[in-house]
């Protein structure tokens, strides 16, 4: 076990911005949440999956609804304390640790705020390894770990207990509730064992995100380049380089979809490449050729600062660098595929590993 | 005849031109910017006044691009007794106002913070009822304590009722004289960033009411009695009444009015800017006439703000950079002996090599006294003046979009130390005037009017309701004093919601137009 000040959290929420590949948000609130927290109540421990007994009770925490809600309507800091008791009410069992669900954006960061306000211990892993938009979306789903009990709460002080067939079902009913209780707020989602957490987590990911937010710093202090460091650390590939030249963004069934196009500059010269996104990143391609596909992830990296930008903001005249990095095995698996694949979300088709797609067009 | 009199106050120079009402520039005038700014502002009017050959009293409109408010910002220096307000608990209280300022002005303004019930939801209705009872507690606790209150409620963009409540009670509570600034007016969705701004704005009004004082005590000394405005950031003009309620407003004006000086002069509505001042070179983006805003969140003084502001490159090299030598090496600034360049430069009898030395040294620029750096090797004078167009040209390739070559325009008063060649652009254009370019943008301003709402957009209504939306935005700005006839859209913005049903999408509009020069 170890400690997160705020430095860490700094570096931390660098690397969440860019292992959400475009979604889940602006982590700038989550961020600041944590640091007033751990300002108010000390550092946050942090456990490694291997340092959980079978038995414990871990549940992840995380915000539902619009990240542009909650940098306008910030969380009170009740919220999720509030999921947390009356999970434990459900349960009847002591919450032994919170986790993040996912590496991305803002809920990469809100676990640790609820961490330092009631003195859990934070679990080094999530459920995704990135962002995706549905609840379902996660490697504890693929392991069969039950989406409910779940509780939803808002600021108001109103809470929602939610048992469901399945997580599409938790998905459905958590989504409308998110609307009629404001628009953003958190849950106590997948309660599991320290068993579980094991088998279906994916490990390390906050140090991870602590080591891709340090190297980001350190290279442009030390005059090298952080897209190549970052490439490195990340055994990922460099996509495309070039300037956004247009957007277009549509809402539909409260997502965020759309396409961004790409007009190539430096080695691209000449080229386009498109991004199609639903709230994160999902394929890559030029006019001839994939690029990249999800569940791999998807990343647009500011050329200049090496900093990623989320899909809100992506503007116009931006001079951006595509990068694909390999998702977790997990996601590349059959059932992977099936429920965060090109298909499940209306490309057709078939999944192909960043790395081969990259050997393939280097050719 | 209707004249116009632009004044801008730049770090080193004090601007000031005279247009005629088709926008000739009759006469221009540049003096420094003296510590206190007033005394700058004072002598450049009086300038003007001396040597133009017209009747002062056909002065009608005078505009003012000033730095005092971004000064006592940044140099923490003025500022009001500050009191923050927050509407919207139970939501908010995770994240103390102030969170992320930096401690010496969190120092200065931190003192009395408030989180009340209250706020909106993003549709416009109430989280919580709004606490009348405490708003009233709390005014009658601060009289005396401070003389300026920030207001900022959740979602007020969407509904703003709480803040003007709340800025009511206060005002019966504490009587009239207490100024007060709502973040509705000022700032766009994203509380942190717009209560920041708005506690900014609330933290300089003193500043500026003695600015606009000052500028208007020295028009009347002269006997110009002309209708007052002062710049905005975005190249829009406010009145006097306005700028007192939204000195923030004014902030980073200073590019803005030279990028749009440099269209207006050279004709130019698409092209980069190079603005050579004393100390800095401030290169900027015109698109459409108007200067390319920053896409990322903006710090002032350290701050996280979230208003619109001119994206500029700025790089340290002006006419007053100090070169140092080091033997056979030398290197380029930052440091400038800015307005005291007639002093300290060489060429003037001085002891400080500085970058107009080296470009009068090597007879490009006929300047004070070219003897004075004869000594010099012109070999090393070659060498740092091919690193100063390296400078530019780099910084010129950052601001680009795309790796065409794009028109260039030079301005300011060190524009003379450039050439007229530039790696990366497809024509340089040196404008008459240029030396004044942002007194000039600062008198050809524009009036503006903007919107910003959340609206429920489908296919069939959304011609519709953005057509709606853009009348809005037009009014306002007839109302705010615009030629009706030549009112545009400048901008517009709508961005979907993300993850909420419905179709919730914010539309933002902005309309910009000639002044009635009635």
């Amino acid at each position: 076990m170890r400690y997160l000040g705020i430095e860490e959290i700094e570096n931390i929420a660098i690397g969440a911005a860019l292992l959400g590949t475009g979604g889940g948000g602006d982590p700038y609130i989550g961020k600041i949440m944590a640091i007033q927290a751990i300002e108010e109540f000390g550092p946050i421990p942090l456990l490694d999956i291997t340092e959980l007994e079978d038995d414990d009770i871990v549940v992840p925490s995380a915000m539902m609804g619009a990240p542009t809600v909650m940098v306008e309507k910030i969380p009170s800091g009740e919220e999720a304390l509030a999921s947390f008791k009356a999970l434990e009410k459900v349960l009847n069992k002591k919450i032994k640790a919170t986790m993040p669900i996912e590496a991305g954006g803002v809920n990469s960061l809100l676990p640790l705020a609820l961490a330092a306000r009631i003195g859990l211990p934070v679990v080094d892993g999530d459920g995704m390894g990135r962002a995706f938009p549905e609840l379902q979306m996660v490697t504890f789903y693929l392991e069969g770990v039950s989406t409910t009990p779940l509780v939803l709460a808002d600021e108001k002080g109103n809470n929602l207990v939610l048992n469901t067939i399945d997580g599409l079902w938790a998905e459905k009913i958590a989504r409308s509730a998110t609307m009629v209780m404001g628009g953003s707020v958190m849950n106590a989602i997948y309660p599991m064992t320290g068993r579980q957490v094991k088998q279906s987590a994916i490990y390390r990911t906050l140090t991870l995100e602590e080591k891709i937010g340090r190297t980001i710093r350190e290279a442009k202090s030390n005059g090298l380049n952080a897209i190549d460091e970052v490439l490195t650390l990340l055994n990922g590939f460099k996509l495309f380089t070039g300037k956004i030249v247009d957007i277009d963004r549509q809402t539909d069934g409260g997502f965020v979809k759309g396409q961004a196009k790409i007009s190539g500059l430096d080695s691209n010269k000449g080229e386009n490449a498109y991004i199609n996104f639903q709230n994160e990143h999902l394929i890559a391609k030029t006019d001839s050729n994939i690029l990249c596909m999800t569940p791999d992830l998807i990343t647009v990296l500011d050329s200049e600062t090496a900093l990623p930008i989320t899909t809100e903001g992506m503007r116009y005249g931006s001079r951006v660098t595509l990068i694909g990095i390999p998702c977790d095995e997990k996601w590349r698996t059959p059932k992977g595929i099936e429920v965060a694949g090109p298909r499940y979300f209306g490309y057709d088709y078939d999944f192909i590993p960043v790395e081969k797609l990259n050997e393939r067009n280097d050719q | 005849m209707v004249y116009r009199l632009g004044i801008d106050v730049g770090g080193t120079n004090t601007d000031g031109v005279l247009l005629d009402e088709d926008m000739n520039v009759i006469y221009s005038v540049k003096t420094p910017t003296t510590d206190d700014i007033e005394t700058g502002i004072y002598r450049a009017i009086e300038k003007i006044v001396e040597q133009a050959t017209i009747d002062t009293k056909e002065i009608n409109f005078a505009m003012l691009g000033t730095t005092q408010c971004t000064n006592a910002i940044v140099e923490r220096k003025n500022l009001n007794n500050v009191a923050i307000i927050r509407i919207g608990a139970p939501a908010g209280t995770a994240i103390k106002p102030l969170a992320g300022v930096p401690q010496d002005l969190k120092d200065i303004l931190g003192s009395n913070m408030f989180i009340i019930r209250g706020g909106h939801e993003f549709n416009g209705s109430e989280i919580a009822s709004f606490d009348e009872d405490k708003v009233k507690r709390i005014g009658e606790q601060l009289i005396g304590k401070v003389d300026s209150i920030a207001i900022t409620s959740i979602f007020s963009p969407v509904n703003k009722e709480h803040e003007i409540r709340a800025k009511d009670i206060l005002q019966e509570v504490m009587g009239d004289d207490i100024s007060i600034s709502l973040s509705s007016e000022i700032g766009s969705i994203g509380l942190l960033e717009r209560e920041n701004a708005t506690i900014l704005n609330a933290s300089i009004i003193d500043v500026a009411r003695r600015t606009a004082d000052g500028f208007e005590n020295a028009l009347e000394k002269h006997g110009i009695k002309a209708k007052v405005f002062f710049c905005q950031n975005d190249g829009t003009l406010m009145s006097k009444a306005y700028t007192l309620k939204y000195p923030i407003l004014t902030v980073a004006c200073g590019p803005t009015n030279s990028l749009r000086g440099a269209s207006f002069l050279s004709n130019n509505t698409d092209a980069i800017i190079v603005d050579v001042g004393g100390t800095t070179t401030d290169i900027g983006v015109l698109v459409k006439g108007f200067p390319r805003q920053s896409s990322i969140a903006v710090e002032l003084g350290g701050v996280r703000t979230n208003f619109r502001m001119p994206d500029i490159n700025s790089i340290g090299l002006g006419g007053g950079t100090i070169i140092h030598i080091n033997e056979d090496s030398f290197t380029i600034g930052p440091d400038s002996v800015g307005h005291r360049l007639h002093e300290e430069a060489m060429i003037f009898g001085g002891n400080t090599l500085t970058a107009t030395d080296v470009v009068v040294g090597l007879g490009l620029l006929d300047l004070g006294n070219r003897e004075l750096v004869s000594h010099l090797k012109q070999s090393l004078l070659e060498d740092i003046y091919k690193s100063m167009i390296e400078m530019v040209e780099e910084a010129v390739d950052k601001v680009k979009t795309s790796a065409l070559d794009m028109p260039v325009v030079l301005v300011g008063g060190g524009n003379v130390l450039l050439p007229t060649e530039l790696k990366g652009a497809s024509q340089v254009f040196r404008p008459n005037n240029g030396h004044v370019a942002n007194a000039i943008g600062s008198a050809i301003s524009q009036i503006s009017g903007e919107i910003e709402k959340i609206f429920s957009i489908n296919k069939e209504n959304r011609e519709e309701i953005l057509k709606k939306a853009q009348q809005m935005a037009i009014q306002e700005t007839i109302n705010a004093g615009a030629n009706e006839t030549k009112v545009e859209i400048v901008d517009m913005e709508h961005v979907p919601l993300a993850y909420l049903p419905g179709n919730a999408t914010r539309v933002k509009v902005k309309a910009a137009g000639e002044l009635a020069l009635k």
